[in-house]
């Protein structure tokens, strides 16, 4: 019910106001499943906000959001988020909704139960496997299966390539080599050159990737338009949203899961 | 217009690199008739008129004009220099320089024009035109702001003896209407036809000078002697 | 092969349909890269034209300067306007950052130094050519760089295009200090750029073969206009 009001006021608002426009940054992985050309006219339509979107690589946007560039930013990497916030830099976290991370590959692993199988089988035999190498939410989360399996990539031989590059170069990368690759869902649905990869293994709990909105801090300056961030949030986390984002689908495959709690 | 002549150098030394190129000069230039310079190559002919004209830095020494008046002379090279241009916008160059109105321009761009025979190549990149034609050119692009001072590093040097008669033609006339020449030459011909008095450079210095008719027939130096019979003088 | 068809196809469809977003990127594209342009020349061509005629203190350094400068990698420029221009930094309060004017600003850095330095090069070689001419006609120094500039315009124009060509392809430092926000700051190269990441090689290429067929006619365009004038072969 208060969900409801909100949605009301917030479009009231926005149409009372003149057409203001807010910076966003989000990351790549965001961006490429597709899902921000679907939100984005429907904010302005609704609440006459246009957010200008920054894709850029989750450690550019939050260093955005740092240096106060930008009025928000929605990433999906959980310590570095907390760390943005720890140093003052935003001013809250707000859960929106998540996706999971699936392993791209050429071929099957043989029979795997869970990712951590998945993950060791593939330091067993060295198949070629891309980093995204770029401190990135899906990096960050690559970087945890190794270690939850007890893999160290520093011991890794050259096998294992560090790109340090944005999802999709890295889904390219992976593409040209016929190499393994850890992807947002979205992405890969998404991806448009998919060469002789295909998903090789996903649905472990391990694998969820939660993607959250932060509004910067507006101590920062006058320039920061935090009530604009606000009322994004608002849109963000009402039904109108929750709609969009789940019916949101790419080959009939729903991709994100709404999860955002008042 | 204020007389500009007498020009008087004194003690005039230029060296480049620690090398004396011509000096010590000491000398008076009277109005009067053509001086023409002659010498052997190397003598330093060419950078005695450089001096002259102001376009040569000196060593030690003084240039004094009677009135220093830059724009009432002009510089003819022994390569015509031209600018990337028409014809006739090269004529007219040193005319806008000077902030003539376009209306004399335009008169005086087409005598000049009609007066060196190049009318119908008015309109024509400088390219086009043969070494011969560069050169009058050169000089008429010289004389059309009327300088009382002339200055020619052997100007006809690369001339065939049509074009050469032409413009020594020119030179004359020109001297006849009182513009002061000071000619450098190779050809002693065209020393005789034009000279009111001769220079004889040798080493960088004034070896012999005076009236042409004068020194020409009867040589006081040994050198320059050796030099009108056409010996090597060094 | 196949990819290379699909991109010739994409981007037929794309003109012939006249596409609204690429009309926009193009658009932007061109606004950004010429006024950068026309921007960088009124700085670079003077200042090559100045460096060539004007003797001073620390002149050759200040050419192999610039000359270094032309090798400037230009993501590093964007990130150092992006850092000046950041709200944290010390022109945030213009709020340029994110804009079109941003991303001018980083492209003028980028392409001054290569149309400087080719310019200094053919006015310097002009200059060698004019030199006693413009001295002897007792020009000033303004009145030299204005008649090396105009004679040595289309040794310019090959500087500009130079420039030009340059900045149309440049992605890095625009993409930094633009963000290529859709509608914004999006131009061919950064959309270039974004679809390439998305994986959809037909439309990159596409876009890309846009790009050189613009370049292409800003670059004859300027070509035929120089020619215009009346022949020669300079």
């Amino acid at each position: 019910m208060t969900r409801c009001f909100s949605v009301i006021f917030a479009v009231i608002i926005g149409t009372v106001a003149a057409a203001e426009d807010m910076r966003l940054a989000v990351t790549t992985s965001f961006d490429n499943s597709g899902l921000a050309d679907i939100l984005i006219p429907e904010i302005m339509a609704d609440t006459g906000l246009d957010v200008r979107l920054l894709v850029v690589g989750t450690g550019q946007a939050l260093r955005l959001g740092a240096a106060g560039d930008v009025d928000a930013v929605l990433v999906h990497s959980r310590s570095a988020e907390d760390v943005f916030l720890a140093d003052g830099h935003g001013t809250h976290r707000r859960e929106i909704m998540y996706n999971d991370f699936v392993l791209v590959g050429p071929s099957g692993l043989g029979v795997v139960a869970t990712i951590n199988d998945a993950m060791s089988a593939l330091a067993t035999i060295k198949a070629p496997f891309i980093s995204r190498g770029d401190d990135s939410g899906t990096h960050k989360a690559e970087q945890r299966l190794w270690k939850t399996a007890d893999l160290d990539t520093d011991e890794f031989g050259n096998w294992y390539r560090s790109v340090g590059a944005g999802m999709g170069a890295a889904l390219n990368t992976a593409s040209a080599m016929d190499a393994y690759v850890i992807s947002d869902r979205a992405s890969w649905l998404n991806f448009g050159n998919k060469g002789n990869l295909g998903i090789v293994f996903s649905g472990d709990p391990a694998l969820f990737n939660q993607y959250a909105y932060l509004p910067v801090n507006p101590e920062k300056g006058e320039n920061i338009r935090h009530s604009s961030a606000l009322q994004f949030e608002v849109w963000l986390t009402s039904d109108r949203a929750k709609a969009l984002i789940n019916d949101y689908q790419i080959d009939g495959q729903p991709l994100f899961v709404f999860n955002a709690t008042p | 217009m204020t007389q500009m002549l007498p020009l008087t150098l004194t003690d005039v030394i230029v060296r480049r690199r620690g090398k004396r190129i011509i000096g010590p000069v000491t000398h008076r230039l009277e109005q009067g008739p053509p001086t023409i310079v002659i010498g052997p190559n190397g003598s330093g002919k060419t950078t005695l008129l450089r001096v002259m004209h102001g376009i040569e830095r000196i060593s030690t020494g003084q240039v004094n004009w009677t009135h220093d008046a830059p724009d009432q002379q002009a510089f003819v090279f022994q390569s015509p220099i031209v600018l990337r241009r028409t014809v006739a916008e090269n004529l007219a160059y040193p005319l806008r320089l000077a902030g003539v109105d376009k209306a004399e321009i335009v008169s005086r761009v087409t005598t000049w024009l009609a007066r060196i025979g190049l009318d119908a190549f008015a309109n024509t990149a400088v390219t086009r035109l043969s070494g011969g034609e560069r050169q009058k050119l050169a000089i008429a692009r010289a004389l059309i702001r009327t300088p009382q001072v002339l200055f020619l590093d052997e100007p006809c040097a690369n001339l065939d003896g049509h074009t050469t008669r032409e413009i020594e033609a020119l030179l004359s006339e020109t001297a006849a209407a009182g513009t002061r020449l000071i000619m450098a030459t190779h050809n002693m011909g065209q020393a005789r036809r034009l000279a009111g008095d001769v220079i004889f450079m040798l080493n960088g210095k004034i070896h012999e000078s005076g009236a042409a008719n004068y020194i020409m027939n009867t040589p006081q130096t040994s050198e320059l002697k050796a030099f009108l019979q056409g010996d090597i003088v060094t | 092969m196949n990819d290379i068809l699909q991109g010739l196809s994409a981007a037929f469809w794309l003109v012939v349909s006249l596409d609204a977003e690429l009309i926009d990127i193009s658009l932007r594209s061109l606004r950004v890269t010429l006024t950068a342009l026309f921007i960088s020349c009124m700085i670079a061509v003077p200042l090559g034209a100045y460096l060539a005629v004007q003797r001073f203190r620390y002149r050759r350094l200040v050419i192999a300067g610039i000359n270094a400068l032309m090798g400037l990698p230009p993501v590093v420029v964007g990130l150092v306007v992006y850092l000046l221009l950041s709200r944290s930094g010390p022109f945030g309060v213009l709020g340029l950052l994110f804009t079109p004017t941003a991303m001018i600003i980083a492209q003028v850095i980028i392409i001054t130094p290569l149309i400087a330095s080719i310019a200094h090069q053919a006015i310097r070689e002009l200059w060698a050519e004019y030199h006693d001419l413009l001295i002897s006609l007792n020009t000033t120094k303004w009145q030299r760089i204005k008649t090396l500039i105009w004679d040595g315009r289309r040794n310019l124009l090959t500087a500009a295009l130079a420039g030009f060509g340059r900045a149309i392809g440049e992605v890095g430092a625009i993409m930094i200090v633009g963000g290529n926000i859709d509608n914004v700051t999006r131009v061919l190269t950064t959309a270039i750029a974004l679809e390439t990441g998305k994986g959809d090689f037909a439309l990159a290429l596409g876009l890309g073969f846009v790009l050189i067929g613009l370049s292409m006619i800003v670059s004859i365009t300027i070509h035929s206009l120089s020619r215009t004038e009346r022949e020669g072969r300079w």
